[in-house]
């Protein structure tokens, strides 16, 4: 990939469990204001890689960089410049939108006048003002992903990971997330990675990264995948991709790719 | 690691936990449930029974209830710090420690923000206790609560420490009643929180009395003890601040965050 430097590089990732061979060899970059989907079947191994990918778990072998930082010799710069929204809620559901937020600010060491101001940016951009004061506990699973995602950005990172952020959502609110999540990438120049196993989400990316048994089965545009495939939509491509790759494939990137 | 960024998180993470606990308006009169009853019905029971003379720090003779309350408060410490360890490591706090794990401050820190706010919950109680202690007439002069202050937190932070110790290295310690039996009440009666190390060895029970002088937190016992007083037992704080120094560096270098996760994970994968 020629260009300035990824913000988010990873490089031969292994992760076991015990026998279970989670991650076996995942190589993928994500560059400035691009939309990334990782898209797998579940079990493919894209929850193990955002472990990774967080710092929560050391990879076994491999490399990985957020912004030049390898996060396993230089942990601090490299999460600085991470935003995280778990697939799983890690919201205080007795606090309210503003406590959450304000808590995680504190964590990042910002004043509390600093917070005051990230947070009315974000809540506003994201259209949490008037909620700011509710208890989580009282808000739906939308506006929940919503708060979580307005969290993750309150430090101002430059990579934004995603980890099957709609699962639980409607449609529309699945719509929308995607929808907000990338103009943002457009307008701030974010490098986000959006894992799902949702075929007609990773149709709005901007290269699209295949998982599937802990390794990158393809990786382009959706547009090239679409035409390797010979198939007439994505999901067929997806499918014949994952269905007849039975043991360790190769991986093929697409010399596309930006 | 900026010493402004470190020391607004520690005041997060503590407030956090503050603000949580009292919420949970049930769990502070549950905690002085177990001392209390100690001091108010087996040491006011074996007031006879077991007669004290004149050690240090104490000038005169003090009644039974007054020597037990040092140990009855390291029980309300050791209590905490058990369970905030473990419910650290174990389901209920996995979500806060993702997130906390995420912060970009080192691992150690974040663990060290996490045991001092635990520690300031167990001193929370031990006042409360220590409340409880003089309203019931338990003599306690004024002034040496301010004054144990110190040795209580010091002696909070080892406990605190030796439980992230214990829920790190001890696989199969799931639920509370296994580290009640192997680590608490072993701490708790072998030292010397109910009886002075002289009366063990003029009982000629010198195995036991050997093991009490050894174990850290009679230690932690006498520091409060004296502390309460207004004096410095040297030893005793030097026993405890290394111990304290010794289990949390363990316990980091063990803490591996995928414990709790690890079996969820594995059947995921397959």
């Amino acid at each position: 990939m020629n260009g300035p430097r990824p913000m988010l590089r990873v490089r031969g990732a292994q992760k076991s469990y015990g026998r279970v061979k989670a991650l076996d060899g995942v190589d993928l970059a994500v560059g400035e204001g691009e939309f990334v989907a990782l898209l797998g079947p579940n079990g493919a191994g894209k929850t193990t890689l955002f472990q990774l990918l967080s710092g929560l778990f050391v990879a076994d072998a491999g490399t990985i960089e957020v912004l030049g930082h390898d996060i396993g010799r230089d942990p601090v710069p490299a999460l600085a410049g991470i935003g995280i929204v778990f697939q799983q809620s890690t919201l205080d559901l007795e606090l309210s939108v503003r406590g959450n937020l304000r808590f995680h600010a504190r964590l990042h060491g910002m004043s509390r006048a600093r917070a005051a101001t990230r947070i009315a940016e974000e809540a506003g951009r994201i259209g949490l003002t008037e909620r700011l004061d509710d208890r989580v506990r009282t808000l739906s699973g939308g506006t929940r992903r919503r708060v979580e995602l307005a969290r993750a950005l309150l430090h101002e990172p430059r990579v934004l990971l995603m980890d099957e952020p709609t699962v639980g959502l409607d449609p529309a609110s699945r719509r929308d997330l995607l929808a907000y999540v990338r103009d943002l990438c457009r307008e701030r120049g974010l490098g986000v990675l959006w894992a799902t196993h949702l075929v007609e989400e990773a149709e709005a990316a901007s290269r699209v990264v295949v998982l599937h048994h802990g390794h990158v089965l393809r990786e382009g545009r959706p547009a090239d995948l679409l035409d390797e495939g010979h198939v007439g939509t994505l999901a067929e491509a997806f499918l014949e991709l994952t269905t007849s790759a039975a043991g360790p494939a190769r991986t093929r990137t697409s010399e596309a790719a930006a | 690691m900026r010493a402004r960024h470190a020391l607004i998180a520690l005041e997060a993470v503590a407030a956090r936990e503050v603000v949580r606990y009292l919420h949970q308006t049930g769990r502070l009169v549950s905690a002085l449930v177990r001392p209390g009853l100690w001091l108010l019905v087996f040491a006011a029971g074996f007031e006879n029974v077991l007669g004290v003379s004149i050690t240090p720090p104490y000038d005169t003779y003090v009644p039974y209830q007054v020597y037990v309350v040092p140990g009855l408060i390291g029980m309300v410490l050791l209590f905490q710090g058990m369970q905030s360890s473990l419910s650290m490591v174990y389901e209920r706090e996995m979500g806060v420690m993702r997130l906390l794990l995420t912060v970009p401050l080192p691992r150690w820190y974040l663990l060290f923000c996490k045991l001092v706010a635990g520690t300031v919950l167990s001193l929370l109680q031990a006042y409360a206790f220590l409340v409880v202690a003089t309203v019931v007439g338990v003599q306690l002069p004024l002034w040496g609560m301010l004054s144990a202050l110190p040795a209580m937190a010091l002696v909070g932070l080892m406990l605190g420490a030796l439980g992230l110790l214990v829920s790190v290295y001890i696989r199969q310690l799931e639920n509370f009643a296994g580290t009640m039996n192997f680590v608490i009440f072993p701490m708790f009666f072998l030292s010397t929180s109910l009886y002075p190390v002289w009366r063990l060895q003029e009982a000629g029970a010198t195995l036991i009395a050997d093991i009490v002088q050894v174990n850290p937190f009679s230690y932690g016992i006498e520091l409060i003890r004296f502390a309460l007083y207004g004096r410095l037992d040297p030893l005793a704080a030097i026993v405890v601040g290394a111990s304290a120094l010794v289990f949390f560096i363990a316990a980091v270098h063990g803490y591996d965050p995928q414990r709790g996760l690890i079996r969820r994970t594995a059947q995921a994968a397959t």
